[in-house]
């Protein structure tokens, strides 16, 4: 390969040579990605749930005094991991953790570290977006059959609220595809990463970058394909089948959807 | 007779805002009570501080006379005691009918899901809503999901059911299937507490009559008094205005 060979000579240059490490990169990328999100949706929803406990009259002096200070600790970092970037954050955790604490992670695991602690901040506000929008009307149901705000919560608002948030939660997915990136900065050997030393050596940006866009989008628009079709399973068939009937009793209707 | 509940100078504020003013009042077993009077006259308020979805602000709920204000019982397994069956129907809308039914029985009753199931169709059927177990609430109509509620209500088998408006959220051709199902409860012995603008409910149906105005009972007597011969002037304002139309 030549300076003037022309840019599609490169890319099938690129491609052929470089191929299988792009790849790894992509794996990289999707397996911080997909663990962050995952462990990030945990801690939001864990995080959700605790900031949406009601304090009634009942609520004793220092249960209320304690909720309030957790609530507290939670909004702080709730408030910094939102309000600082996470190309930062991965600087002081990845080299804080070694001069402060002696921890010296793997590159890798300060990754999926930092993205999960990132997107749980962001998620924590999502769930109690998604367990505020959830009508009054199914948590006074609940209670009103005797159900405790536990039991409320697990077989009511929550199947509704994951259900509501799904959207918001893909979104997250998909950004933390594109900005796993930003990890290359403690050398993360994920797509980015790959792509920028690649480049670097042969000094060909356009080329190397237009495949790894190619293969971000890839993977971005193969997920939220894939969390489509899981929002789709979730809100079941939109028919259902007639229970019995009084003159066939094996007899089975299907009822279409009203709305 | 057999005091379910007994209500003793109930109170209730929403800030300086005084919704119930000194309620005495008490349904016993078998009784159907109806609740009448102009929106905003406190009746709704009175049927949730009953089973707690609003706090008292002050005044004592005696169930069988255990006052359940200074905490004889949790409130949640005083609650299961008394149905609720609600103008916006609420029902689980993450759940199909037949769950809706069973839930409660399993997870608070602690029942096994077969005979939870059971007591489930068995409700189901008396309400003519069997053939609909399969459905998501947002498939059937209002007049539907409401007597999927009752169902779901009388699956706990409470000692008493608290309907608050249960029709005003209808169609008024939904409306009829609604009563009847009410109607055929009253008859079977069921203790009903009924918040309703229904009046030839109330009247046909009920064995006591409640009129409330402005947070205070201001009567309460048998149908026949109430309709017929109201002792009080604003009674007798009241149905006046609601049976004109």
């Amino acid at each position: 390969m030549t300076a003037d060979s022309s840019s599609l000579a490169w890319i099938i240059y690129f491609i052929e040579e470089y191929g299988s490490l792009f790849l790894y990169g992509a794996g990289v990328t999707l397996l911080i990605s997909l663990s962050g999100t995952v462990i990030g949706f945990v801690i939001g929803l864990i995080i959700g749930v605790i900031r949406t406990i009601p304090m009634d009259h009942n609520t004793g002096a220092i249960t209320r005094v304690s909720y309030k200070l957790l609530n507290f600790l939670l909004l702080c970092y709730i408030e910094i991991f939102r309000g600082t970037p996470m190309m930062v954050q991965a600087m002081v955790v990845f080299y804080g953790a070694a001069i402060m604490f002696g921890i010296h992670m793997s590159a890798l695991w300060a990754g999926i570290f930092i993205v999960s602690i990132n997107t749980g901040a962001y998620m924590a506000e999502i769930v109690r977006g998604g367990i505020i929008s959830v009508d009054r009307g199914q948590f006074e149901a609940a209670h009103s059959i005797g159900m405790t705000h536990w039991q409320t919560m697990t077989n009511i608002v929550l199947p509704q609220a994951v259900r509501n948030i799904l959207p918001a939660t893909s979104n997250e997915f998909v950004i933390n595809i594109k900005d796993t990136s930003v990890l290359s900065v403690i050398s993360v050997s994920e797509l980015f990463f790959m792509g920028k030393s690649a480049a670097g050596t042969n000094y060909r940006f356009f080329e190397v970058f237009f495949i790894i866009c190619v293969i971000y989008f890839i993977m971005t628009f193969t997920v939220t394909r894939i969390l489509r079709l899981i929002e789709i399973k979730i809100d079941g068939p939109s028919v259902f089948t007639i229970h019995g009937s009084q003159t066939v009793p094996e007899a089975e209707f299907r009822i279409v959807n009203r709305e | 007779m057999d005091k379910i509940i007994e209500i003793r100078h109930l109170r209730k504020s929403f800030g300086s805002n005084e919704v119930l003013k000194d309620i005495n009042f008490s349904v016993s077993k078998g009784e159907v009570v109806c609740i009448i009077g102009a929106s905003g006259s406190g009746k709704s308020t009175l049927l949730r501080c009953l089973n707690l979805l609003e706090y008292p602000t002050s005044g004592e709920i005696l169930y069988h006379g255990q006052n359940i204000l200074e905490h004889d019982m949790t409130n949640a397994s005083y609650r299961t005691k008394l149905g609720m069956v609600f103008q916006q129907f609420n029902l689980f809308s993450n759940l199909t009918v037949l769950q809706n039914c069973v839930v409660g029985q399993v997870k608070v009753l602690k029942k096994d899901k077969a005979s939870a199931e059971k007591t489930a169709m068995q409700y189901l059927e008396q309400v003519g809503m069997s053939q609909f177990i399969n459905a998501k609430p947002n498939q059937i109509s209002g007049g539907q999901k409401q007597r999927v509620a009752i169902a779901r209500a009388l699956s706990m088998e409470p000692e008493a059911l608290l309907f608050d408006e249960p029709t005003s959220a209808l169609d008024p051709e939904l409306v009829g299937e609604v009563l009847k199902v009410m109607k055929s409860l009253a008859r079977s012995g069921l203790t009903m507490l009924v918040v309703t603008h229904e009046m030839g409910f109330a009247r046909d149906v009920s064995n006591r009559v409640v009129f409330m105005d402005a947070g205070v009972i201001v009567e309460d007597d048998v149908p026949e008094v109430i309709f017929n011969n109201p002792s009080n002037e604003r009674t007798r304002e009241f149905l006046k205005r609601v049976l004109e139309d």
